[in-house]
């Protein structure tokens, strides 16, 4: 009896502690970015492009990777959308009826979420040598754009699927049509689920490393046209921090707290607007 | 006005509207199918020069001499991932338990969050962690322990920063598995005098067993496709690792790695794009597989 009652107090501090734990390990982490990238952060680490010789301790700053970076993430986020929001609406009002087709579609759209980035790359690489492109801002958005798409069907979904099913019996007996109650009712309904889906989404976009190497190449300078190449964050930081120069890595570390802290505020907005709007919503 | 306008033409906007949801749910069925074609297509050159077990089976890589054996990623890869899983397996189904059966609310609100931003956070960051923080632990501290020289940029390194990354994934879908239990299964244990602890044990983990599982199958096939914070720390050395603190070289690594320079060596490009679909292959078996399971057990409970 009394070995019992150890057995289930000892597993139940080991779980525990491993709890505890694994928040502390997000605090560590979080602080370990910031303590290492607070002090070489400064004005003209944002401001400027890199100089000659960026990489062997010159000045200059990131300036090309953030606006590279925000300008993936945006173009990707809008083309995410697009082509998610369409399915989403058909999943929840088109296609209700149908539960096993919906289930399937679902179901692809969990296997699309699982592919890594990497594959996402090496895809839009083999298209690229074949249409003879060259690395550019636009192969970057659409390969962004195909990556995330997925994480926004799913994140968006999930909230619509709760959508009570009388609205859309009220909806159809008051005479509306399949596109009426997609956009203006279920959409307008579950609008801070769309927020939070299409913020979760940007936010993937800004972090992603693995398909942007392949698609939107490297440039020390701010994209002017969607035909030149795009520097990004994470491949700045990758770059820099690939450099033997100590100088060089300070700045890899403060650019790091950069996209930290990028991410960090993306992800404070979404809570931010998703508490604010819930109550407003329809 | 504007109403009456889309009144006047509602016919129209939802004819149109109609188009675009079928071209996109096209889209979706052909985007995964193209993938898995296009690699095939562009790797068959490579499957007819060599046979397809000297391809894997083989640790010989020498590109420049036409030599591609994929032995050492297969393998690093693979290590990779067992590993990250032994560490990250426990720990995430025991927080789970925690977390559904004993913890106060408040502490699983707290750990939502924690998942949230730990999955948006860009795994290059995770990279940088990993190397101020776990690299000179293992070359300052585990390697003059065990009496192992190494540089501290090796196979353990890759999966305790893998471990962590795939940490929040695992643990948010096993919250979920042991939230959408019935309450009566663990009532029912209850009342025929099990305590809550046998109960955990013996119904809870067996009734969530697949959903276990599943979760797991898609930590594991997270990890395998992973790629930057993993080639950040790992050493990327084309030599076969016998031990834990020797360096390895997943197949992501290689794809990145050698992008620069695949199109000056003949086959160079054919070869990484087939280790791309090798790696395309297994990770959606287990994708496939973990969703089934998870699809089989909504259906139990609907």
């Amino acid at each position: 009896m009394n070995r019992k009652k150890i057995e289930a107090s000892f597993f139940r501090y080991l779980f525990a502690v491993v709890t505890y734990g694994i928040i502390f390990i997000f605090v560590y982490i979080l602080y370990v970015i910031f303590k290492r990238g607070f002090h070489s952060i400064s004005w003209s680490m944002i401001s400027e492009e890199p100089k000659g010789g960026f990489y062997m301790g010159n000045g200059g700053g990131v300036l090309n990777a953030i606006v590279g970076s925000f300008y993936i993430a945006t173009g990707a986020t809008i083309l995410a959308v697009i082509i998610g929001l369409p399915v989403v609406l058909l999943l929840n009002v088109h296609l209700v009826k149908y539960k096993k087709l919906v289930g399937s579609i679902r179901f692809l759209l969990d296997i699309l979420w699982g592919i890594p980035s990497i594959i996402y790359g090496a895809f839009a690489f083999v298209v690229m040598t074949w249409l003879h492109l060259q690395a550019s801002l636009l192969a970057g958005i659409i390969t962004v754009g195909f990556l995330i798409f997925p994480i926004f069907a799913r994140a968006f979904d999930e909230v619509v699927r709760t959508t009570a099913f009388g609205l859309l019996e009220a909806s159809h007996s008051l005479g509306s049509n399949h596109t009426e109650i997609s956009y203006l009712i279920y959409f307008k309904r579950n609008l801070p689920g769309f927020i939070t889906a299409f913020l979760l989404a940007f936010g993937r976009a800004i972090g992603d490393a693995a398909s942007v190497i392949f698609t939107a190449g490297y440039t020390d300078h701010v994209p002017m046209h969607l035909s030149d190449p795009a520097a990004t964050l994470p491949l700045s930081i990758f770059f820099q921090l690939s450099s033997p120069i100590a100088s060089v890595k300070e700045r890899a570390f403060a650019s790091t707290l950069l996209l930290t802290i990028i991410i960090l505020v993306i992800s404070i907005i979404s809570r931010i607007i998703y508490s604010k709007i819930k109550r407003y919503a329809l | 006005m504007t109403a009456a306008f889309f009144y006047k033409w509602r016919n129209v906007i939802h004819k149109i509207s109609n188009l675009w949801m079928g071209i996109s749910i096209f889209f979706i069925i052909l985007l995964p199918l193209s993938i898995g074609l296009g690699l095939v297509l562009k790797s068959l050159p490579i499957m007819e020069d060599y046979s397809f077990s000297s391809l894997i089976l083989s640790s010989e890589w020498s590109p420049s001499e036409g030599k591609f054996g994929f032995l050492i990623f297969i393998i690093s890869s693979l290590c990779l991932t067992i590993l990250s899983f032994i560490i990250a397996a426990p720990i995430c189904v025991f927080s789970s338990i925690y977390l559904t059966q004993f913890a106060p609310n408040w502490l699983l609100k707290v750990m939502h969050l924690v998942i949230d931003v730990l999955a948006g956070i860009p795994s290059v960051v995770y990279g940088v962690w990993g190397i101020i923080v776990i690299v000179p632990f293992i070359s300052n501290v585990v390697s003059p322990f065990i009496n192992y020289s190494a540089s501290g940029y090796c196979l353990l390194a890759g999966s305790i920063v893998l471990a962590i990354m795939s940490i929040p994934y695992i643990l948010n879908m096993l919250i979920e598995v042991f939230r959408s239990m019935p309450i009566e299964l663990k009532e029912a244990s209850l009342s025929l005098g099990a305590t809550e602890w046998e109960t955990i044990k013996k119904v809870l983990l067996r009734q969530g067993s697949s959903g276990i599982i599943a979760a797991l199958g898609l930590g594991i096939s997270k990890a395998l496709g992973e790629t930057i914070a993993v080639l950040m720390v790992v050493g990327n050395m084309v030599k076969m690792p016998h031990h834990l603190l020797d360096p390895a070289y997943p197949i992501p690594a290689l794809i990145v790695n050698n992008y620069g320079d695949m199109m000056s060596i003949p086959m160079y490009d054919t070869a990484l794009m087939f280790s791309g679909l090798i790696l395309f292959i297994i990770i959606l078996l287990f994708n496939i597989l973990s969703n089934l399971i998870i699809y089989r057990g909504k259906k139990k409970y609907e």
